[in-house]
């Protein structure tokens, strides 16, 4: 009996109590191909956690592609980190389902703008956007920034402008982005711990 | 949470109320399942729903939505008058014995100091009997009628379980079973945890009832304790990490507070927040305030901060009133503002009262929305049909939308419900030309300060002064930013004994907030989170997970808030001479052969402090214990009280049924306006509650495919009882109405919403999951937020999204 190595995977596979073939000395005489390897084998993988609810559990992202300069990886996979001391690798259906946030085609590609009264999105460039929001938001400020109050009391306050801050961003987005909204004088600032 | 998620194993009872942790956090909830089965631990569940938690639960107690706190007070009550509390504990480490001033009282549903007009508090009243040395006067033998213990009791006693009956339609016999289950942890060796979430948050009582559950646990001595604790399962991956870093309108960095308008002074702002002892040999640790705020100004306005300008306190705003979002949302409606930046968040649908909310960002110059997603705040202009009918061409806000980064495609550190932060590597690019959240902020700011520099404009002092020395300006990065909030020395920090002993170099990073200075030899952006990056390199992305006592406690696993500690209190679980109530669970214990105290938990207390000394287990308090009396501290009340949502089935409150100030919580956030416009029961009969559901998460997992198969379209729960009583089906369309909109939905017909009968009247449940809305790959659906009342809680301001009042009709509906 001559078998390829793929065949012999494929007699493997047939059955039960195939893989006795190789005790019986049906061995494949020599590898001409390969069955696919697991991709997993060849993937990255990077220890995350998951952005849903507070548990924190530790996620394993497995992504292809080597890191390259001009590669692109594509996250192909999402589980449980099973050294995590909480989650133990387990993941809840909202953490199982990770890879399709990732994915989602809702995902936002590039700035968009939106005109008064305008019934569409155009797309815009980054510089575009800051430079008029930036505009937007110093004339706002320039205009109603109140220093002092009626009693005279120094007050150096923003209130004509607001923000609302992300309780699923990072402790470093969320401390830069409170150096920059107080440093505006903003107070009409709040994250999702309020509602 | 006091506690942690993994500490859960060892509690003997666990008591979920105002939560769902087996739908909402399920890999959280594993930890009741491993107590149960390792600790034969009981669970028990009191939730107006027969919930996944109640389904695996040793007993499951109904209650009708609303009324926590009668069912919470009715407990103390049986505790107390059983004299089922920890003895010890109290007795030590509350303040029981301290006596209240005179001229405090509650009478007929309202304290002293009421003003009906503002519908506000004078809190002058609620306080202590000072003596002539400045602490407070006490009576150990706790007979005095004006102490903390007896004004309690006297306070509770009329919660019996006739009257508990009554308000909460929990059977009286489910009720004491609850209460006999509780009581057995009164024993200094058994331990109760209680998990609660926005079940129990989002009510305009939402803090009080959070309060009246930390006062049960006071009482049977859990606070502190493995396996105990307050346990608050936040909704969000790093909403703790965000309040943490204080991004709420009143706050700043580890709990600080901005100062009002009135605080002109530098040094009285300071002294105001750094308390003296109230009692004898007591820590009061915010005394270290003034350390913990120049760091924090050093930390953003670096070498600009000086004393010679108050390190720059006059460059902060200073607050007339609280800028929150229900305030933000009032003032956008009425035309007071012209511009908002949303940065992953989506108030459209996760405000209250959408009309509202969508009717103030058409009145926006400009909105700008930062968001990995296309969220409906992003497309509130747009016309979706029936669940978004509006027309753009009659709305002239100004939209951005920025594409931000998700999770995946960046570094960074997320605080866990049990002040975990723990770090998080880049696995993937993000898609098109998205940014992560720092370089937007950066792209904006460095545009702002551009234009200030050039162009001059109001007060540029504090935009042109901002600390912003990362190496690529436009892209500040993760680790300089860990960096930053975490600490590190601007001089050499000594020894505060010994002037000669440097503790940390210049230049370094800080080991913890003990090396925390007031004279600007510091930086530390936000002091809790002091030592998270120390000189031994990032303690958050540490990954050892070995637990060598066996509770649980890893210390070496990332790092938690305060110190890397893992149980807030921890001192309190040992008896005053240092002794553990349970040395089969030890945290911490003294040691006197070394003179410390040392376990498998870094200890909350002064670690040199023998207990002989008396120096009490709540250090941060000024009164060294801690307060079942709130003092001045809550806005509506020392003791909470029971008091009917503002939208109710019930036309009086039955706890004060002949005063009608004291039906619903007298100090909630209403804004005139609203008052009058709250839902009546004859128009709006039923209690509706909204909810999560373990297949989605808010309004991001209706754009994940997976998420969207398994939970595809909107529906709405009733009780069978109210659906035989309208002729409705599981699988009918029906509409359900509040007094501020509509929302049509498929109904579900189930056992697990049951009727109560209250004052001789059925009073029926509906349940709304959150999860739909018009963007994403779920069928599209209406904001439940559309029925919700602008409403907020006395002192969160949370909005009362768990109970409010509607109508259900069948309808028939074109497919």
């Amino acid at each position: 009996m001559t078998l390829s190595r793929r065949q012999f995977f494929k007699v493997c596979a047939a059955g039960a109590g195939t893989t006795s073939l190789a005790l019986l000395g049906f061995s494949p005489d020599q590898a001409l191909a390969e069955v696919r390897a697991f991709k997993l084998a060849r993937a990255t993988e990077t220890r995350n956690t998951c952005p849903y609810c507070s548990v924190g559990c530790g996620v394993l992202i497995y992504t292809l592609g080597d890191g390259s300069k001009n590669v692109r990886s594509e996250v192909i996979h999402v589980e449980g980190d099973p050294d995590h001391p909480v989650n133990r690798g387990t993941l809840c259906p909202k953490g199982a389902g990770l890879k399709d946030f990732i994915q989602s085609e809702g995902r936002l590609l590039y700035p968009e703008y939106r005109a008064p009264n305008s019934r569409e999105w155009q797309r815009i460039s980054w510089d575009e956007a800051f430079t008029r929001i930036a505009q937007l938001m110093k004339e706002d400020r320039d205009a109603n920034f109140i220093a002092t109050n009626e009693a005279g009391q120094t007050v150096n306050r923003w209130l004509t402008t607001g923000m609302l801050a992300a309780s699923a961003s990072s402790n470093e987005t969320g401390y830069l982005t409170h150096k920059f909204a107080r440093s505006l004088g903003m107070l009409a600032f709040d994250n999702q711990a309020r509602v | 949470m006091t506690n942690h998620w993994v500490d859960i194993k060892n509690a003997d009872l666990v008591l979920i109320m105002g939560g769902n942790a087996a739908e909402a956090h399920p890999c959280g909830f594993k930890w009741v399942t491993e107590a149960k089965a390792h600790r034969k631990a009981r669970l028990v569940v009191v939730d107006p729903r027969f919930t996944r938690s109640a389904a695996v639960a040793d007993y499951y107690a109904p209650i009708r939505a609303g009324s926590d706190i009668a069912f919470l007070a009715g407990l103390i009550n049986y505790l107390l008058s059983h004299d089922r509390i920890h003895h010890e504990y109290v007795r030590n480490y509350t303040d029981f014995s301290f006596l209240v001033k005179t001229d405090f009282a509650f009478e007929d549903g309202l304290y002293s100091g009421y003003d009906a007009e503002t519908h506000k508090y004078d809190r002058s009243t609620w306080g202590y009997q000072l003596g002539e040395d400045g602490y407070v006067v006490t009576d150990p033998t706790l007979q005095d009628p004006r102490c903390v213990y007896q004004l309690m009791k006297a306070h509770y006693a009329r919660y019996t379980p006739e009257m508990v009956e009554g308000i909460c339609g929990t059977p009286r016999d489910a009720f004491l079973k609850v209460c006999e289950m509780i009581a057995e942890t009164s024993a200094p060796d058994r331990a109760m945890t209680i998990m609660y979430a926005l079940g129990w948050t989002q009510h305009s009582q939402g803090s009080q009832i959070i309060r009246t559950g930390a006062m049960v646990q006071l009482l049977l001595g859990n606070i502190g304790k493995p396996g105990g604790g307050m346990n608050a399962l936040r909704g969000h991956s790093n909403i703790q990490g965000l309040t943490d870093l204080g991004l709420l309108s009143n706050l700043l960095p580890g709990y600080m507070t901005l100062p009002g308008e009135k605080e002109q002074d530098f040094t009285a702002y300071l002294e105001k927040r750094s308390p003296k002892p109230l009692r004898p040999g007591q820590m009061s640790y915010w005394q270290n305030y003034p350390k913990f705020f120049v760091s924090t100004m050093k930390a953003w306005f670096g070498d600009a901060a000086t004393a010679d300008n108050d390190w720059g306190y006059h460059w902060l705003p200073k607050l007339d009133k609280t800028h929150d979002i229900l305030q933000v949302f009032e003032d956008m409606n009425a035309g007071r503002m012209n511009g908002y930046i949303c940065q992953g968040f989506n108030p459209l649908a996760s405000a209250p009262c959408k009309i509202k909310v969508s009717g103030a960002l058409s009145k926006l110059k400009y909105l700008v929305v930062i968001d990995p997603l296309a969220t409906e705040t992003s497309e509130f202009w747009q016309n979706h049909g029936e669940y978004n009918a509006v027309d753009p061409t009659r709305i002239a806000t100004e939209v951005f939308r920025l594409p931000s980064t998700c999770f995946a495609e960046e570094d960074g550190s997320l605080v866990n419900s049990g002040r975990w932060l723990q770090w998080h590597w880049k696995a993937a690019n993000p898609p098109g030309e998205a940014r992560n959240d720092q370089e937007i902020i950066a792209g904006i700011f460095l545009k702002l300060r551009e234009l200030y520099r050039t162009d001059g404009g109001a007060f540029p002092d504090p935009i042109l002064n901002l600390a912003w020395r990362y190496k690529q300006p436009h892209s500040p990065a993760p680790d300089e930013l860990a960096r930053e909030f975490s600490g590190r020395a601007l001089a050499d920090v000594t020894d505060p004994k010994d002037a000669t002993k440097v503790l940390v170099k210049k230049g370094e990073q800080l080991n913890g907030f003990a090396e925390l200075r007031d004279d600007g030899s510091t930086a530390c952006g936000c002091w809790i989170f002091a030592g998270a990056w120390s000189e031994k390199g990032n303690l958050m992305a540490r990954r050892d997970n070995s637990d060598p006592y066996g509770i649980g406690q890893t210390l070496d696993w990332a790092f938690a808030w305060p110190a890397n500690r893992r149980v807030l209190y921890n001192r309190a679980s040992c008896d005053p001479a240092g002794k553990p109530y349970d040395p089969s669970r030890m945290l911490v214990a003294w040691d006197g052969l070394s003179g410390r105290w040392s376990g498998s938990d870094i200890p909350d207390f002064k670690a040199d402090s023998n207990p002989a000394d008396g120096m009490g287990p709540f250090i941060m308090n000024p009164e060294g214990v801690a307060r079942f009396f709130a003092r001045d501290m809550m806005a509506d009340g020392p003791f909470p009280e029971h008091y009917e949502p503002l939208e109710s089935p019930l036309a009086k409150n039955p706890m004060h049924p002949d005063n009608p100030l004291a039906r619903s919580n007298p100090a909630a956030r209403v804004f005139e306006g609203d008052r009058e416009n709250f839902g009546k029961p004859d128009r709006f009969p039923y209690v509706a509650t909204t909810y999560r559901l373990t297949e989605h998460f808010h309004y991001w997992t209706k754009h994940c495919r997976s998420n969207a198969v398994v939970q595809p379209e909107q529906f709405v729960e009733i009780g069978e009882a109210l659906g035989a009583e309208l002729g409705i089906r599981s699988g009918d369309p029906v509409r359900v109405r509040s007094q501020r909109g509509f929302i049509v939905a498929v109904a579900v017909v189930t056992k697990r919403l049951r009727s109560f009968v209250l004052d001789g009247q059925p009073v029926h449940t509906v349940g709304i999951p959150i999860h739909w809305g018009f963007t994403g790959v779920a069928r599209n659906g209406y904001l439940a937020n559309t029925l919700t009342p602008f409403v907020g809680d006395a002192n969160t301001q949370t909005p009362e999204f768990k109970s409010f009042l509607v109508n259900v009709e069948k309808i028939q509906r074109v497919v």
